[in-house]
């Protein structure tokens, strides 16, 4: 049985530790609406980039000219690539294991498969969790602790690794890895196909080109230069994207996690003071009972 | 004179988006100017300002580092991969880009690459003259 101290001890420190879980919520609720403005900013890039590329992909595709291997791809699928994108810091609930998870099952599913498996990780949390499993496989770490906050040239950077990789003919798949932001709540880890380039026309930019007449443009320099140049970009800005949905997702996380520790703690409290309530009355009648019955035997 | 609708957009947010007269665009042919009912042409951008002509004689300098134009029969677009707007431009920032762009042509062997960053070293730098006058 803990003594009267004990209790007042543990109750204080519980209460210590609800103070710092119910500050981290509040500043993750702050910077999670700070990440989600910048993801919403970022859209509009986003998406122009898209149709522009569906757009000058369908008028490539239509002519017999080469075709950038970017788009095609090498026309194997022997090495992969794998940017893992997580985040630096921990104490935000399954994130980063999650991202780590679908990564994993991923790479287990390559190298069953015979396949060479190559890993860029992005974020601390995430290489220190594939780094057990894999070491062997990771090639390179990619460190954003420096930054505050995401922005575009660090995304820049990322895609100019991968795509240098890809020129020397280091891997045939690329394949990102990050947490789609969904709501607070819910936080969907995904995997994304980068190389060879996704550009599907979609139903909604379908017609957006359709009346847009493409045929009719002019290039300048010609149309193999520009989607050359341009397939790169859309790379950095996929990756970019994944950066800032990662962490908006990373904040949405924290949150609820920490909202959760709060609440967890509050209910240990709880139990703890009605113990402390509970022992503290039991000796009071003990040493009630010491005195009456010390009185009595007088 | 009749406007057109045009939007500049860069990673981070849009820069602009309303009715204009005229942009005049840095593309990496050359200097060009797009009015309203512009042929739909699209092109890459290299360095240098871009100028916005809200009419009137009224107008806006944002710089351009790279990007891209897409002009079609409703409005232009530009994705840039930088932009500044002169407002935002000071000589100490322009001078720090400078030496990043100058300490990455340093390291590119000769070749059209380097060239494309050598003329950008210029129009930065001409960039920074126009600031001080």
């Amino acid at each position: 049985m803990a003594s009267l101290k004990d209790l007042r001890n543990r109750i204080a420190s519980v209460k210590a530790t609800q103070k710092i879980t119910k500050a981290m919520q509040m500043v993750a609720a702050a910077k999670l609406r700070r990440a989600q403005s910048a993801a919403e900013a970022a859209r509009p890039y986003a998406e122009r980039m898209a149709v522009v590329l569906s757009n000058l992909a369908a008028g490539v595709s239509q002519g017999d000219a080469e075709l950038p291997r970017m788009l095609t791809g090498t026309g194997d699928d022997k090495t992969h690539l794998m940017v893992v994108c997580t985040a630096e810091r921990g104490l935000c609930g399954a994130f980063n294991s999650s991202i780590a998870r679908l990564a994993r099952e991923h790479a287990n599913k390559l190298l069953a498969e015979g396949k060479t498996v190559k890993i860029i990780c992005v974020g601390k949390k995430g290489h220190d969790i594939l780094r057990r499993q894999f070491s062997k496989q990771i090639i390179e770490f990619v460190d954003l602790r420096e930054f505050r906050y995401v922005g575009y040239e660090q995304a820049d950077m990322i895609g100019r690794k991968v795509i240098q990789l890809f020129d020397e003919g280091e891997f045939d798949v690329a394949t990102l890895f990050y947490s789609r932001f969904k709501s607070v709540i819910a936080q969907v880890p995904t995997a994304l196909k980068i190389i060879p380039a996704q550009v599907a026309p979609e139903e909604g930019t379908e017609a957006a080109a359709g009346d847009g007449g493409e045929s009719l443009y002019e290039y300048e320099p010609s149309q193999q230069a520009i989607l050359g140049t341009l397939l790169p970009k859309n790379l950095s800005v996929q990756v970019f994207t994944a950066l800032l949905e990662n962490a908006a997702s990373e904040q949405g996380a924290r949150m609820s996690a920490m909202d959760s520790a709060t609440r967890n703690a509050g209910e240990m409290i709880k139990k703890q003071t009605l113990i402390y309530n509970r022992t503290r009355q039991a000796q009071i009648t003990k040493e009630l009972i010491e005195i009456i019955s010390g009185a009595e035997a007088l | 004179m009749a406007t057109f609708h045009f939007e500049l957009v860069a990673p981070e947010r849009i820069l602009y988006s309303g009715e204009v007269e005229a942009v005049e665009l840095p593309a990496t042919e050359g200097d060009m100017t797009v009015l309203a009912g512009h042929a739909p042409a699209m092109t890459t951008l290299q360095t240098g300002f871009l100028v916005v002509g809200e009419g009137s004689g009224k107008g806006k300098r944002i710089l351009i580092q790279g990007g891209f134009a897409d002009i079609g029969p409703k409005g232009a677009t530009i994705l840039a991969e930088r932009a500044t707007p002169l407002e935002e431009l000071t000589a100490q920032s322009l001078e720090e880009e400078i030496l990043r762009v100058r300490t990455t042509a340093d390291a590119k062997d000769e070749g059209p690459e380097k060239e494309a960053l050598k003329a950008a070293i210029h129009k930065l730098e001409e960039a920074k003259a126009t600031l001080r006058a």
